[in-house]
């Protein structure tokens, strides 16, 4: 049994209030042949400073500095790939470092650069994240990313991630979704929702029309995980510039209030040790006394169930912002969708459910832009990007996209950003007929969570508008 | 495939390493063109061979190698996981960092592995060596505090199926693949090639 102490349980203090004063994206797509990672670098931060409608140049001279996340070196066979960024980015004198934490790793760069901000040691620093996964064939694609697992316990059984992961789903599924038939459809509902959201982002290469029945038709990857509940393999660069209250209005007249939190957990899951469930600030003491009774298997946590990093990161976080329930608190979330499955999961991580009902976030239409139950708008939408599995998952870009979204719904700016006719031209894809603007009307907070792999390190960032904090400084 | 004479191989001597063989293989790297015929990239061949020490886990792994599974235990009289048994291994005691005590859990596991969980995939990463479809699966054994990931070389895998260690005694390869799993019951015959009970 694992125990923390007050002292790791404290909640985590910012010097000084953080801002997000703008984000860009690249396009993403699974292969770029005819584009270096430094061009979708200048892609994503040349977007930044338009949507501020700043020259790149201007925003330069703000950055103090620069934090850069990207997974795996392997993946784009260059060391200290961020300097190599750094110098194209013409950032060259500033301190700049490196950050890697898996499928995490954008969520963790912004999470150094808010901290260099908080701290005082900077006003203005830049995050920014990518990853280049098209350099490999997919089986060796996959084998770099197996040794993200442990080299000696488990990369050497069939060097494929999917084998060390999909046991979690095995056993959600089998002990809270009951192998149900209804929950195999709901599984495959996020999966429709997700790549139905990407058709209406330029910045997507997943969207699909697809119907419950294609996911369920779609092959086995590994029973009970299908081609269509699986995340996609990209390539493609996403940042963020974060800044003290002073910088931040310099830069733009509507910066929003961002706060992080972060969690771990063993690179095994097979090594993970039984401990009472921490509880969120909207879970009752002796919630989950009789979990094991209604789910026969369910007492053992975290189990192969559940994700400890993401609630960690989720208890700091809730505590440092005011949040008690987010399906009340906040407007629109990004979460980590790597596998349908895992997606449920997580519903039940960071508190839109308790541990066990975590389906009835779909069922009950909340996660939905528009409620298909009652055609009114969802409580609280979900990944209306597109998600891991419908937008992007170049890893290192992929936590900073997350934040990027949540920000365009807050600024009342997500058709501007998906709905722009120029850039669907310039990436080389069709707008739909029938695009939808997805902004969620009245957005003023929102969650992204940013995850790596089985849960070795997970990040929960909250977005605010400043006129709408739930608690004082 | 490297011949068996150009097959890196490494020794140890006066506490270094000597190596042998061939540890790369130089290939030329190739133009790529693009739809148009234009330079868009390069091949860049790469083929490596790694030098690794298992340290203080060796002796996990050389024990597979004898048809033994070994784990590991905290002892320390002060600890709160004092009792505790690791499987996988762990040196140390994460808790109190004090150097775990190597015990035996051969006969613990013939006589209380389970499934705890598992999954069947075809799909493999390059390297792999296991037979596809491969059944992973995880196993619980009684008193330890942790879970094994293994594979499944007989049967079909189920939660809650009693199942025993076999070990790659004949032909080990020294790695975390010298141990797999066969439901209980199974007899020495059905065991795959260079694998005993
Ligand atoms: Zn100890």
């Amino acid at each position: 049994m694992i125990k923390f102490s007050d002292k790791q349980l404290k909640i985590p203090k910012m010097a000084r209030p953080v801002y997000l004063a703008t984000s860009g994206m690249s396009r993403f797509g699974r292969a770029f042949p005819t584009l270096r990672t430094e061009e979708l670098c200048i892609e994503a931060l040349t977007e930044a400073a338009d949507f501020i409608k700043m020259t790149p140049a201007e925003l330069k001279r703000y950055i103090h500095t620069a934090y850069y996340g990207h997974f795996a070196d392997h993946f784009g066979d260059q060391l200290l790939g961020e300097a190599v960024i750094h110098d194209r980015l013409g950032l060259d004198p500033l301190g700049t470092i490196g950050v890697k934490t898996g499928g995490a790793t954008g969520g963790s760069t912004i999470w150094e650069a808010i901290k260099a901000v908080a701290s005082g040691y900077s006003d203005c620093a830049l995050a920014m994240g990518w990853e280049r996964m098209d350099e490999v064939p997919t089986d060796e694609g996959n084998h770099l990313i197996s040794c993200a697992a442990d080299k000696d316990w488990e990369t050497p059984l069939g060097h494929i991630y999917t084998g060390y992961y999909a046991v979690m789903a095995q056993r959600y599924w089998q002990i809270f979704g009951k192998a149900e038939d209804s929950f195999r459809k709901i599984m495959a509902e996020i999966a429709v929702k997700n790549r139905g959201y990407a058709r209406m982002n330029p910045h997507a290469h997943g969207g699909m029309k697809i119907t419950v029945e294609d996911v369920i038709n779609s092959p086995v990857v590994a029973y009970p995980l299908r081609a269509l509940d699986c995340c996609l393999m990209s390539v493609g660069a996403a940042c963020g510039v974060v800044c003290d209250e002073k910088t931040a209005y310099e830069l733009t007249d509507n910066p929003l209030r961002i706060w992080i939190g972060a969690g771990s957990h063993t690179l095994r899951v097979a090594d993970r040790r039984d401990m009472k469930i921490p509880l969120l600030p909207n879970e009752e003491p002796g919630l989950y006394d009789d979990l094991g009774k209604r789910f026969p298997g369910g007492d053992r946590y975290p189990g192969f169930s559940s994700f400890l990093a993401a609630r960690i990161a989720s208890y700091y976080v809730y505590n440092m912002t005011g949040v008690v329930d987010p399906c009340e608190d906040l407007d629109v979330i990004e979460l980590h969708d790597a596998f349908t499955i895992s997606d449920i999961q997580s519903y039940e991580d960071v508190g839109l459910r308790p541990y066990g009902e975590g389906r009835d976030y779909i069922e009950s239409g909340d996660a939905y832009h528009t409620n298909p139950k009652t055609g009114k708008p969802g409580r609280l939408p979900s990944n209306l990007c597109g998600g891991l599995i419908g937008c992007m998952h170049a890893v290192g870009a992929t936590g900073l996209m997350q934040i990027a979204e949540i920000g365009y719904h807050i600024w009342n700016r997500w058709a501007d950003i998906h709905g722009d006719e120029k850039k669907w031209k310039k990436f080389g894809r069709e707008k739909p007929k029938d695009w939808t603007d997805l902004q969620v009307k009245g957005a003023k907070r929102g969650l992204t969570i940013s995850h790596a792999g089985v849960g070795s390190h997970v990040t929960a960032t909250i977005l605010m508008h400043p006129n709408h904090l739930l608690k004082e400084d | 495939m490297k011949s068996e004479n150009d097959i890196g191989r490494v020794s140890v001597k006066n506490g270094r390493y000597k190596i042998k063989g061939k540890f790369h293989i130089i290939e030329p790297n190739t133009p790529i063109f693009d739809d148009n015929g234009k330079l868009c990239g390069i091949t860049n061949p790469r083929d490596m061979t790694y030098i690794h020490s298992y340290g203080g886990e060796a002796i996990f792994f050389e024990s597979l190698s004898k048809g033994k599974l070994m784990a590991s235990r905290c002892d320390n009289p002060k600890c709160d996981s004092k009792d505790s048994i690791f499987m996988p291994f762990r040196i140390y005691c994460p808790d109190c960092l004090r150097k775990n005590t190597v015990i035996d859990i051969t006969d613990i596991a013939k006589k209380t592995a389970m499934i705890h969980s598992f999954i069947i995939t075809e799909r493999s990463g390059a390297f792999n060596t296991l037979k596809k479809p491969i059944k992973f699966i995880n196993v619980e054994f009684e008193d330890v505090c942790t879970i094994f990931m293994g594979y499944l070389s007989v049967g079909e895998p189920k939660i809650g199926m009693r199942v025993v260690p076999i070990f790659q005694t004949k032909k080990p390869t020294y790695t975390i693949m010298d141990i797999s799993w066969v439901p209980v019951g199974t007899s020495e015959s059905e065991l795959p090639d260079n694998f005993t009970f």
